[in-house]
């Protein structure tokens, strides 16, 4: 770890310096920085900033930035109205973990690729420019979508999905006091060219909240597949909420962890399910929209049919299709 | 004084004569106390104020020269040192006795150790490491694993007997099948770590290590000392499996670095070090080849592996230890392969040899059940030989049989199904078996054994106890022999000043070290009955009072001094002329999810026989660690190498998975208990890795009897599972 | 940097570098050596302590974010003949074998029984707007950020099933 300025921010003012970067929980970027992958310069603390509410507004709820996972995931508003949030975050990290990791920080967790975190390597993200080691190494927990010559590293995060599926949007604060709200389709980039760019941050942007809309009608469901039974990433996982009306589905979100740069969505995929009778086929048809563009990288191959297996068996639970 | 034993014949059952009741029985540990309160010092934990701290520097490529450019971290806050000298490449292998390799500025593998950054403080050591320039001169014809290996040392096997290919032949059955294992690492919970400090030439370090007495040896011949000068303390190790057998690099890079500096000096290896620089278990290909005749016997056995390590480390994975002597068959052959590799050193993890071994070995024999139409438990105990099947020895205490019948029965075996039979929802449910076996070895141990006049006593050696429950076990024996409650033995450990013990490795340390405190014991005990005037044979000791001819005395009225005695166990004729081995069943019961292919492990049930049981708790938990071990190996435990670099590309405990709370159901474990009189005058043989033999086999078989699918690449991942579903 | 730390109810003055985490002070500095470092990474639950009565990770926390804060580690629990009854349940269930991990698992044990009586829900908990079941799927899963490599974690499970009424786990709070 290298040498940095610690300053506590008493006020949003304090927070919003460009020169400096905001800790919170401190869960990823500790551990990136004891790595030297992370090298600030400056810290700016913002726990004591008074970011840690949930409000319930008409049409929508607000999570301050500073509000804990295990906070979120077991707030009864949350528990009843967003299940799909509280089953995501429930499935990530482990009990401590989330304990100190924050809404807004989650949102900014770091790839778990192991050459991202590896200093010795070539890594896009991390020392742009270097190449991707990824590609042609050891890369099974990588991407299938979205991802670039530049890079395949996903985004870890099980909340983000969660978020996704019910679409979430960050509210943030701009170092002039402006207030932005962006949707996570666009508040997280894609690698293209600039994988090391991974938000619509701007320098001195902070967030503040995440906005949850009144969830869409019908069930919800978060399902993730991984190597150990608890406390480890996603192979994939999925957030969905479909409704089903008069034998037809009526509307149907899916979002996908461990497939992408960013919590995975595809609308397209969701159209072929609007408005029909939902069996195995429509699903896996669904299934081909959403993966017509994966490409594996060797290792993880096995995440495109897994993938098909997942959304099929997650919508054939949500729709009562036997399978 | 010394009581000295040298094994060449059986010893009578003197701890079954014996009445006190501290023996056997479900004791907890002496020193859980301290552990659970947070008390329990380990090796980095020792205050010493003026300690300065040092953090290793790791290679950043896999082969090629390198210098360090002290000079470039000189002016950084806190600078004390930077230094290169005598800093081995990996650890030391177990009972190596002699230094590891130490190959001055050449580097062999990516993260090998190649210098010690020293600083006041930890901070500012970490960054003294990461900020070192170094000067590397890259040799770009690597080695990243077996495939690529331009060097590949064959070992023809002196067993081979027979006509293998003969036998597969004119089989009525037969399994010829490939399996692969990843690595492995030991993942001790507790990181390398050794606090070093010189008063004059003598140099005392704490370090966290399984062997003192080689570790002693070890230490010294890589700094160029006399052992004589050097005493290692490691009273509490936080685990480990292997992985502190040898000295590692931690110890002499705070040795260096304490000497040219003059004040002692810490260093704790980050858990990437432990990942990288402390030994693996090697990736291993195995070709298994089964032959079964008409009637259900086997008449070949074939096991040929390959396995990588580096150049010179003089270590191969025992692959087929156990299949040497567990079944029958007259036609053998076995062949080993080490591709050497620009990988991390490859040597002893928990159960070398079997953990991998048997896993390829229970699988096939599960598969020739099945293709022999034969109940896996009927196929195993038919094919159990009557001596030695290469060398006609005959066997030691043996009850496999036992144990593969009394599991099945408290398992519930009977209600087995055929695959893909049970379901519940989207998972269906399976049943599998495997037998255990783990050679038993005995090695020379000393301990000192002090009874005093107030109905204490103290027993001290530089045994280890790395969680093992040696405390507990060592201090049951005392009390047992001299007929003490237990609490009132005090166990000393983990000190070469004390006398030298085998040390923990092997599954040996509880039964060697456990005679040496028997035989000191037992020198009391003669004194105690001279002076009561009765033969040893005759004299009873219980609850400080001793009985014997038509006296009873309390203790106190026998001795007004303190009575001592040196217990000196050795090796004997018992060892060559007798094979022994522990032996036992695992059983599982795994849940498959047909859509994800995850696997959940719902039951296991080992079956154990390891001799004496000297205390069924510890004992339990050992068996519990081989058990979950067995999951980790068969489900979720992997060192993933990079293609081009041989770099484990895992190296930290996120995404390298050992089993987690969740992955575990409660375990049972019975003991089918047994006197081994060839193994060592306390009739006991080793449990830690006996544990482990066979139970990730057990499960992967039970994955077949769930759904049909025939794991052989481990570990088994869903998407290994999934694809076949 | 100059702080102060409140740990297990005594209030410290220190005087550190700004990069010392939370664990490196108790062990470096205030001689509390309880906590363990067994990854440094929050990837084993070693270094398990309570922060404002909540578990938490003590290696991916800065101790100078901490000032105020009051911090108990396992020292604060009790000490030989004076066990808190989690302390004395791993003992006499072995729930432990090097005791490297114990102290991280009984932090965390006292933390999860309490977040048990608030009624939170875990990943295996099948009606999030009821009060979960003391099952052992539910102990497992919520003692699955502390590993351990010994295996005792059926003698955890065991140990922390006997020792809950003692350490005041009432029964649960349905959500609202």
């Amino acid at each position: 770890m290298r040498p940095f300025e610690y300053v506590r921010a008493e006020t949003r003012d304090d927070a919003h310096r460009a020169d400096g970067r905001i800790i919170a929980g401190g869960t990823n970027l500790l551990d990136l920085m004891k790595l030297q992958v992370e090298t600030p310069e400056r810290l700016l603390d913002v726990t004591r900033l008074d970011m840690h509410e949930i409000d319930e507004a008409e049409n929508s709820v607000r999570i301050g930035a500073l509000v804990t996972n295990s906070d979120l995931a077991a707030h009864p508003l949350i528990r009843k109205r967003y299940p799909v949030l509280s089953r995501a975050l429930l499935a990530g990290a482990s009990g401590q973990l989330r304990n100190k990791a924050t809404t807004g920080g989650n949102l900014m967790q770091r790839t778990r690729c192991p050459y991202f975190y590896d200093t010795t390597q070539p890594c896009n993200k991390r020392a742009p420019g270097t190449g991707c080691q990824a590609i042609g190494g050891v890369n099974r927990i990588l991407a299938i979508l979205g991802t670039s010559d530049h890079c395949i590293a996903t985004h870890p995060s099980d909340m983000a999905v969660g978020m996704r599926t019910l679409d979430a949007r960050v509210e943030i604060e701009t170092a002039d006091g402006d207030t932005k709200l962006l949707p996570l389709d666009e508040f997280y980039r894609l690698p293209g060219d600039t994988p090391e760019r991974e938000t619509a941050l701007e320098p001195g942007d902070l967030i503040v909240a995440v906005h949850l809309p009144d969830p869409p009608a019908g069930a919800q469901a978060y399902r993730k597949v991984r190597d150990r039974s608890s406390y480890a990433f996603a192979l994939v996982s999925m957030g969905a909420v479909v409704s089903v009306e008069n034998g037809k589905i009526a509307s149907a979100a899916m979002a996908f962890g461990g497939l992408g740069p960013r919590p995975w969505r595809d609308h397209d995929a969701e159209s072929v399910l609007e408005g029909e009778t939902p069996s195995r086929a429509l699903f896996d048809k669904a299934a081909d929209v959403l993966l017509a563009d994966a490409k594996g990288q060797g290792e993880n191959d096995f995440k495109i049919p897994l993938t098909r297996r997942v959304v099929a068996a997650v919508l054939s639970d949500l729709t009562g299709v036997s399978q | 004084m010394t009581e000295h034993l040298k094994m060449d014949e059986v010893q009578p059952r003197l701890l079954d004569e014996t009445t006190q009741g501290a023996i056997h029985r479900p004791m907890p540990r002496p020193e859980g106390p301290l552990k659970v309160s947070g008390r329990a010092t380990y090796a980095a934990e020792w205050k010493m104020d003026n300690a300065a701290n040092g953090v290793l520097v790791r290679a950043a490529i896999p082969k090629g020269h390198y210098k360090v450019d002290a000079s470039s971290v000189e002016a950084m806050p806190g600078f004390l040192g930077v230094y290169t000298d005598r800093m081995p490449r990996n650890a030391a292998q177990g009972t190596m006795n002699t230094n590891p390799a130490q190959i001055g500025d050449e580097i062999q593998y990516l993260g090998q150790p190649i210098a010690v950054a020293v600083a006041e403080t930890f901070e500012q050591a970490r960054d003294i490491a990461a900020a070192l320039k170094i000067d590397y001169d890259r040799d770009d014809d690597v080695a990243a694993g077996p495939d690529t290996a331009q060097q590949v040392n064959e070992k023809d096997d002196p067993f081979d007997q027979g006509d293998l290919d003969r036998a597969m032949a004119d089989a009525a059955h037969s399994v010829d099948a490939t399996y692969t294992t990843k690595g492995h690492n030991s993942a001790a919970m507790e990181p390398h770590a050794a606090l070093a400090v010189w008063d004059g030439d003598k140099l005392t370090v704490r370090a966290s290590l399984q062997m003192l007495g080689y570790n002693r040896n070890e230490l010294a011949d890589s700094l160029g000392i006399d052992a004589e000068n050097l005493r290692l303390l490691s009273p509490y190790i936080g685990g480990g499996f292997g992985s502190k057998l040898g000295i590692s690099p931690e110890a002499i890079a705070a040795s260096v670095a304490a000497k040219e500096l003059g004040r002692p000096v810490r260093v704790v290896m980050t858990r990437n070090n432990v990942f990288e620089t402390v030994v693996r278990r090697t990736e291993t290909r195995q070709r298994l080849r089964l032959a079964l005749d008409a009637d259900g016997k086997l008449t070949g056995i074939g096991q040929e592996n390959w396995q990588s390590n580096l150049p010179e480390e003089p270590f191969a994975e025992p692959v087929d230890l156990a299949t040497h002597f567990l079944y029958a068959g007259a036609n053998r052959r076995y062949g080993q392969h080490i591709a050497i590799v620009n990988r991390s050193a490859a040597g002893s993890v928990r159960a070398p040899g079997e953990a991998v071994g048997m896993l390829a070995l229970e699988n096939a024999m599960d598969e020739l059940a099945e293709a022999a139409g034969i109940d896996p438990i009927d196929l195993r105990v038919a094919n159990i030989p009557e001596t030695h099947p290469e060398n006609g020895k005959p066997f030691s205490s043996r009850s496999l049989a036992e144990c593969l019948r009394q599991g099945a029965e408290a398992f519930g075996w009977s209600a087995r199904q055929a695959p893909g039979a049970r379901r519940e929802g989207e998972w269906l449910i399976g049943m599998g078996v495997a037998s255990a076996a783990r050679t038993n070895i005995l090695q020379e141990s000393k301990a000192r054994v002090t009874l005093n006049p107030d109905g204490t006593a103290l027993v001290e050696t530089d045994m280890t106890d790395i969680g093992t429950g040696t405390y507990a076990i060592l201090g049951q024996i005392a009390a047992e022999m001299l007929g003490l409650p237990p609490e009132k033995v005090t166990v000393e450990l983990g000190d070469t000043d004390l006398p030298k013990a085998s040390g923990s490795g092997g599954s040996w340390g509880a039964a060697s070290a456990g005679s040496a405190v028997f035989l000191g014991a037992k020198g009391i005990r003669r004194r105690l009955a001279e002076r009561l005037g009765c033969t040893p044979e005759d004299l009873r000791l219980q609850d400080g009072v001793a009985t014997g001819g038509n006296n009873r005395r309390p203790l106190a009225e026998l001795m007004d001094a303190p009575l001592s005695e040196i217990g000196h166990l050795e090796t004997g004729a018992k060892s060559n002329d007798v094979h022994q081995a522990g032996y036992g069943a695992h059983f599982a019961e795994v849940a498959v999810n047909t859509v994800t292919g995850e696997v959940r492990v719902r039951r296991m049930l080992a079956a154990m026989a390891a001799g004496r049981i000297l205390n069924e708790q510890t004992a339990r938990s050992q068996v519990w660690g081989g058990q979950i071990w067995g999951i980790g190996t068969a489900l979720t435990e992997g060192l993933d190498h990079d293609p081009r670099t041989g770099h484990i590309v895992n190296n930290d405990l996120a995404e390298y998975h050992v089993p987690v709370n969740l992955d575990v159901p409660d375990l049972d474990v019975i003991f089918v208990e047994e006197r081994d009189d060839d193994a060592n005058p306390i009739q006991a043989k080793g449990i830690g890795e006996l544990g482990l033999s066979g139970a990730g086999a057990a499960i992967t078989n039970a994955i077949y009897n769930a759904c049909g699918v025939r794991v052989r690449d481990y570990p088994a991942t869903p998407d290994r599972i999934f694809s076949h579903l | 940097m100059q702080i102060t730390l409140s740990v297990n109810g005594e209030s410290h003055a220190l005087d550190i570098d700004p990069r010392t985490t939370l664990l490196d002070a108790l062990r470096d500095h205030l001689d509390l050596t309880g906590s363990k470092k067994g990854c440094d990474h929050g990837q084993c639950g070693a270094c398990t302590v309570h922060v404002n009565g909540r578990r938490i990770n003590s290696c991916l926390a800065l101790a100078v974010m901490h000032e105020g804060d009051e911090v108990t580690t396992i020292e604060g629990l009790g000490e030989p003949g004076n066990l808190s009854p989690l302390q004395a349940a791993f003992v006499r269930h072995d729930g432990f074998q090097c005791g490297y991990c114990t102290p991280g698992q009984i932090m965390s044990a006292k933390s999860m029984l309490e977040e048990f009586g608030n009624g939170w829900p875990s990943n295996v908990t099948d009606d999030l707007t009821a009060a979960p079941d003391f099952s052992d799927a539910e102990i497992k899963e919520r003692m699955s950020g502390n590993l351990c490599r010994c295996s005792a974690y059926p003698g955890i499970c065991r140990a922390i099933r006997d020792a809950a009424p003692d350490e005041g786990m009432h029964k649960t709070e349905a959500a609202e």
